[in-house]
């Protein structure tokens, strides 16, 4: 591959050595590890039909799991935007006793194994917790329903839109917001206009990989959710349930669902990191 | 895709001073929010499992967590994490390089590819080694019952996969940073005759080895702490396929919920640890970048 003539090149010459090393390494890898059992999804989700994976994925049960799942999903992705956008300011913007430690700990739901959160979260809210006690007069259930569901999945994506949006705060120069400030805008003014669409990008990806977390979780839902089938079922337990009820090919019928949903995901935010820089150099 | 390299370097209140500087009210106030979701999001839980596992005393604590079962399990779940960090390092190392230091067609197909297990649910990630590897419905499974394996509902299912779902981490902190680094000083080294491999350690290693370090804790967090991925392939064979995770959930499913909360403290201390580590290879990061 190093010492190609053809006109069309796959690989420009170097004089860096190793291409052909690392390059088959990485894509044999890749291959045995990813590609081939993702594609098992397809393959079996081909051989048992199209009639059969429709009647499959729109069952009101199936349905239903979606449903919770794509809603509590949202919901908590749509909070962490909100969240971590605050996060994100106050971090990079203001100076106050623990900040760098609060910095640090932001990524503790990517280093803390869900079930841990699972167990943590769901006796914090039952109605004996800490917290669920507290709600518990004003008639308001958390724990094994989809609001607990919603609580957990904030959980686990909180740190991702904190994490997009602050690299992006720091470089920002403060010359827009303070011509912006001479120039008699508001402080909101210059929030929503200067602010937010230099942040969008960022705000839109770190949507898109908390709600996609979201909505492939499992860990830390399986014990807060109570797994009522139609009520508090998500669809990862679903797939779950069915395997072990040895439904392989309703299992896999789901699983496609997931897995063109997660495509899709991955599709869309490399749309929004495209279209990012391709503004960044017209500007 | 999950957080490239971030934490680390800060100004001091860049705010300070300019005329777009925002108000001590708006700012108190901004400050305060942020506060109280921190600690109602993060703080309570966390403060909240030491509480409990120390809620029937020590020396339950103690029982727990040196329970020949859990510490079985404190064996598998660091056979996983061992060989995750080793394989998925090597895999990182390489893959970076040969998509950092050249240009070739398919680039972003493949830095794509390799973010796959991000996107996909651990669940699903257990299946499809389900699907390969059982040995009744399985691709292998004819291969499988001929040689007498087991990989699904074994030790070898618990291993692949968490090499699936920790494979993006290393090659996601190296990508991004080996390419803005460049290849002048690799070629420099090249050009004054040095071989390639003394080029990789003697350039290259010093100017990643901390996003490495990063790399490798990401690694060594999910692997240790995967759930959906490994329950569905393990089985859950007590003293056998449990790893930490799994301990805590049936811990947790019997109603031993103090012991259960003493594993999952273990695991917590792990993960600040780990934290620890992480915040410092950052911050070694940003110095070397500036």
């Amino acid at each position: 591959m190093n010492s190609t003539i053809k006109p069309l090149r796959l690989k420009q010459p170097s004089v860096i050595p190793g291409f052909g090393i690392t390059m088959g390494f990485s894509l044999l890898y890749l291959s045995l590890l990813i590609l081939l059992p993702v594609s098992m999804v397809f393959i079996n989700t081909s051989s048992i039909g199209w009639e059969t994976f429709w009647e499959i994925v729109t069952t009101e049960r199936v349905l239903a799991a979606l449903k919770i799942s794509f809603g509590t999903s949202l919901l908590a992705a749509a909070v962490n935007v909100f969240l971590g956008l605050l996060m994100a300011w106050v971090l990079e913007r203001y100076s106050f006793p623990g900040r760098k430690i609060i910095d640090g700990l932001i990524d503790l739901p990517f280093a803390l194994p869900t079930a841990v959160a699972g167990i943590a979260l769901t006796t914090l809210y039952a109605q004996s917790g800490w917290i669920g006690q507290l709600v518990a007069p004003l008639g308001i259930k958390i724990a094994y329903t989809p609001l607990g569901i919603t609580l957990a999945l904030l959980f686990i994506s909180f740190p991702f839109v904190v994490r997009t949006v602050q690299p992006v705060l720091q470089s920002m120069e403060l010359e827009a917001e303070e011509a912006a400030t001479c120039l008699g805008a508001t402080k909101w003014q210059t929030f929503y206009k200067i602010i937010i669409p230099a942040l969008l990008p960022a705000i839109i990806t770190g949507f898109a990989l908390a709600f996609a977390r979201a909505l492939g979780e499992y860990g830390s839902v399986v014990f807060i959710s109570g797994n009522m089938p139609m009520k508090t079922e998500i669809a990862p337990l679903l797939i779950r349930t069915k395997l072990e009820q040895y439904d392989y090919a309703g299992a896999t019928a789901i699983a496609a669902v997931m897995l063109i949903i997660s495509f899709l995901m991955l599709l869309f935010i490399n749309v929004t990191q495209w279209w990012a820089s391709n503004r960044d150099k017209t500007n | 895709m999950a957080g490239n390299i971030s934490g680390g370097i800060k100004t001091t209140d860049r705010n300070q001073g300019s005329a777009a500087k925002d108000s001590k009210v708006v700012r108190n106030i901004l400050i305060t929010m942020a506060m109280l979701s921190f600690i109602l999001i993060l703080v309570i839980p966390l403060v909240f499992v030491f509480v409990k596992a120390f809620e029937q005393g020590v020396g339950l604590y103690f029982a727990a967590i040196s329970d020949p079962i859990a510490l079985k399990a404190v064996q598998l779940t660091l056979t996983a994490v061992g060989i995750s960090v080793l394989f998925n390092t090597v895999f990182g190392i390489m893959a970076a390089w040969a998509i950092a230091k050249f240009r070739f067609k398919g680039k972003n197909l493949l830095i794509t590819l390799i973010d796959l297990p991000f996107a996909i649910s651990p669940v699903v990630a257990g299946l499809i080694f389900v699907l390969l590897f059982s040995t009744t419905h399985g691709l292998f499974a004819p291969l499988l019952n001929a040689w007498d394996l087991k990989i699904i509902f074994a030790t070898p299912g618990i291993i692949i996969a968490t090499l699936f779902v920790t494979f993006p981490f290393v090659a996601r902190e190296l990508i991004p940073l080996m390419e803005s680094q460049g290849t002048a000083e690799e070629e420099a080294a090249l050009t004054l005759g040095a071989s390639g491999w003394k080029t990789f350690w003697l350039i290259t290693m010093p100017n990643i080895k901390w996003a490495l370090l990063y790399g490798v804790m990401l690694t060594a967090a999910r692997a240790a702490g995967e759930f959906g991925a490994v329950s569905v392939v393990s089985g859950h064979i007590r003293g056998l396929t449990n790893t930490l995770p799994l301990h805590v959930e049936i811990l947790y499913n019997e109603y031993k919920f103090t012991a259960a909360f003493a594993v999952a403290s273990l695991l917590t201390l792990i993960a600040i640890l780990n934290l620890i580590i992480k915040n410092i290879a950052a911050w070694k990061i940003n110095q070397h970048n500036m």
